[in-house]
């Protein structure tokens, strides 16, 4: 054994994670590759050449496996297909039947990568689980682990680990986390990696087309039935053919004949129906999340000022944030905001730190 | 770290006795076999005292070895000569085979349904996966009149070591007028195999299964047995296999098999001692284990388990970072690992089928390294099962 602990490197075949592989090894970690096998649609072709979860085709394998084999440095594929259907698709079909647009990519970070591959690599022996995030771990002396953004403004992918709580966190490394893209670009290219094909992660990576309508058409029609369109004070305007079809803030498409364009408010799931209104009405400044994860195991004393996302893509918007419980919290933002959508996460920042976060379940005025 | 080989029925190192008789045959001796000059009168000279060795044997004629490159090709030559053959005289081709054959010999006999329209007939076997003689009788009912039967059947089982009564079911399949292949290419070295007891009329051997060099094989054909090249060229082995000598490999495959038969009573009694070992040390130390394929009838270096709930592909990348080198009939290195077809033929139940694990001993494999197998494995099976949906006490 090497004086360096070992650490599981999950390998995608593109930039990102081939130089966190390299980093690793020039910094003298034990290291050992891993891919995930995700499910995908109608991936039940024997060979594996069939549709392919987007995340993980075998041209994405073979690019893994090359690096890894000029890395000098183990590498194995894990079936991961019956637990990532069970876990990550059945929650996004089950969140849409429940009226929310969920984000499958925090459920897969959660369960997946730092539960399901973790596991796997704490059984190697290994001491790490590190991933080509765009994020920063800072660690006290006492080993408490913070989760800081990635050193790149515009690739930043902390919103999507905030599901991590403190004893996967201190597990993590994030090796490009200290690097700009172009700089990883850079590395690659100095390392020799054969990584000619620019890939990012794919968000819905398990859908055979990327249409995620047809796929919950298709596969949990139950979650996709036409209902009433309504204002705010129940009148009905017409017919919505199933909320998923809608986002919160859309315009176009809605069939609404009427003098004046009217947006998507929000869904009422207990109705089945789709609240619309004027562009007066847009617009929320309060959330309430769920399912809240506080990175440092428990919440700062609140109310306090922080900078809340909404979505993986949205600026950070300054809000005070107030703990109602361990699992639960209220944002209060200072300009209101048009796209506050149930499902997605609510990620808290202080700068550069990651406190943690939770998902949206309701949004509204204040005082509402 | 430990360095542990045990998956020898996938390859074995070439023996340096058999690189040091190839080695001339690379560089001094290089002649084409067809030339008429010195050097090719010297390599073919050669390439024929290499036949008669292996002819020697397999107690067969020498004119009755066909060299070729390896297991697969010899297993695709017997199907497809007799069946082309037979597809020239227009004349019905039915394919008799069982579910555990290699897919050297399924995808061929599917790929001759599919071109030459060839009947295709599966035998099931037994829980330990042998054909029971009177399945191969049912097999052999109503073939067609004027028809060509090729019957198919592995010697030994590559996933769980067990072996055919080949004798027997040959007997049987003549009674029917059927020509009989055997792929031998798991016994081939390790058991001593003589065409005329097995009474077969085409065998499957490749070298590098017995410390021989890779890319270099025999197919035995009975004399007589109606067979068309799939290969075709210039004139070698007597127009059934056309294409320059592989000299080296002739020679080396002739070497590997006279040192295996030198050496048969020695590695057999040895090799069975340390199978034995593993098998009662495994079945004593790892819970819900079992031994998969015959306990006595089976290959001399040939261990082969199934471990319920356990996923096969990760217990073998578990042993990999032990430095122990072992295999399955489920492994699969891009992560969809389907149940092995052949332990669901033995009729084993969704629990088993992901969980095969085969160890195959071979020269280098000491009482230690079995030891150090025994102390590693059982840990192995229980954090594999520990992190495995399909394990529950």
């Amino acid at each position: 054994m090497g004086s360096k602990p070992r650490v599981v490197v999950a390998m995608s075949g593109g930039v990102d994670s081939s130089v966190a592989a390299a980093l690793l090894v020039q910094q003298g970690y034990d290291v050992i590759g891993m891919m995930l096998r995700l499910w995908a649609e109608d991936c039940s072709d024997e060979s594996g050449a069939a549709v392919a979860n987007r995340c993980c085709t075998p041209a994405q394998m073979a690019d893994a496996q090359r690096i890894a084999n000029r890395l000098g440095i183990p590498f194995y594929v894990i079936d991961t297909q019956d637990v990532f259907r069970r876990t990550v698709v059945q929650f996004f079909i089950d969140r849409y039947a429940a009226g929310d647009t969920p984000n499958p990519c925090l459920e897969c970070n959660r369960h997946i990568r730092f539960e399901w591959l973790l596991n796997h690599a704490l059984a190697l022996g290994a001491e790490y689980l590190a991933t080509g995030h765009y994020a920063r771990v800072r660690r006290d002396a006492d080993g408490t682990a913070h989760l800081l953004r990635g050193l790149d403004p515009a690739k930043d992918q902390s919103y999507v680990l905030s599901v991590l709580m403190q004893d996967k966190l201190r597990r993590a490394l994030f090796p490009i986390g200290e690097y700009e893209k172009a700089r990883v670009r850079a590395l690659a290219a100095d390392l020799g990696l054969p990584v000619a094909r620019k890939r990012d992660s794919q968000d819905l990576c398990f859908l055979a087309d990327g249409d995620y309508r047809r796929f919950l058409a298709q596969h949990a029609p139950h979650a996709v039935r036409p209902g009433p369109i309504l204002t705010r004070d129940g009148r009905e305007l017409g017919q919505h053919t199933g909320l998923p079809n809608y986002t919160i803030g859309q315009r176009k498409g809605l069939g609404i004949a009427a003098p004046e364009p009217y947006y998507v408010l929000a869904t009422d799931p207990a109705r089945n129906a789709l609240v619309v209104g004027t562009r007066e009405e847009l617009g929320c400044s309060t959330l309430i999340a769920n399912r809240a994860n506080w990175i440092a195991g428990a919440p700062p004393a609140g109310p306090f000022r922080a900078e809340v996302k909404i979505r993986y893509r949205a600026p950070a918007a300054p809000a005070w944030v107030t703990p109602e419980d361990n699992d639960r919290f209220s944002v209060t933002f200072d300009e209101p905001l048009r796209d506050i959508t149930p499902g997605q996460g609510a990620v808290i920042y202080l700068g550069d730190e990651c406190l943690g976060g939770g998902i949206i379940a309701q949004s509204g005025y204040t005082g509402l | 770290m430990t360095s542990i080989y045990l998956d020898h029925s996938a390859t074995t190192p070439l023996d340096p006795r058999v690189l040091d008789a190839m080695l001339p045959y690379f560089s001094d001796n290089f002649g084409n076999t067809l030339a008429v000059h010195r050097w090719g009168r010297e390599a073919e000279r050669d390439l024929e005292v290499a036949r008669e060795s292996v002819a020697r044997l397999l107690n067969c004629a020498p004119h009755e070895v066909i060299f070729t490159s390896g297991g697969t090709e010899s297993d695709n030559l017997a199907l497809r000569g007799p069946a082309q053959a037979a597809r020239v005289e227009g004349r019905p081709i039915t394919i008799i085979t069982t579910p555990v054959e290699h897919e050297a010999v399924t995808a061929t006999a599917r790929q001759l349904r599919d071109t030459l329209g060839a009947a295709l007939r599966i035998v099931p076997v037994d829980r330990f996966g042998r054909v029971e003689p009177d399945a191969l009788r049912v097999a052999l009912h109503n073939l067609p009149r004027d028809g060509v039967a090729i019957v198919s059947l592995i010697h030994t089982n590559n996933e769980v070591g067990t072996f055919n009564p080949i004798a027997d079911l040959a007997a049987i399949a003549r009674e029917h007028g059927a020509l009989v292949h055997t792929d031998a290419v798991q016994a081939g070295g390790l058991v001593a195999l003589d065409v005329q007891a097995l009474d077969v009329d085409m065998l499957s051997l490749s070298a590098h299964k017995f410390y021989g060099p890779k890319g270099a094989g025999v197919l035995f054909l009975r004399a007589g047995t109606p067979f068309l090249s799939s290969q075709t060229g210039a004139k070698h082995e007597d127009h059934r296999r056309a294409g320059t000598h592989n000299l080296p490999g002739i020679i080396g495959t002739a070497r590997a098999l006279e040192l295996a038969r030198d050496e048969l009573a020695d590695n057999t009694a040895r090799l069975s001692a340390l199978r034995d070992r593993l098998i009662e040390g495994v079945l004593a130390r790892v819970p819900d284990a079992a031994l998969s394929g015959h306990p006595t009838e089976r290959l001399a270096g040939h261990a082969s388990f199934v471990f319920r709930g356990v996923e096969s592909n990760t217990l073998l990348m578990h042993l990999d970072q032990h430095g122990i080198a072992a295999s399955s009939g489920s492994a699969c290195k891009v992560g969809n690992p389907q149940p092995s077809p052949i332990l669901e033929a033995l009729g084993y139940g969704p629990e088993w089928t992901r969980g095969g694990l085969r160890l195959t001993l071979g020269h280098s494999t000491t009482e230690a390294q079995i030891d150090t197998v025994l102390d590693i494995l059982p840990q192995a099976v229980e954090r594999v099962r520990a992190l495995s949906p399909l394990y529950s006490v």
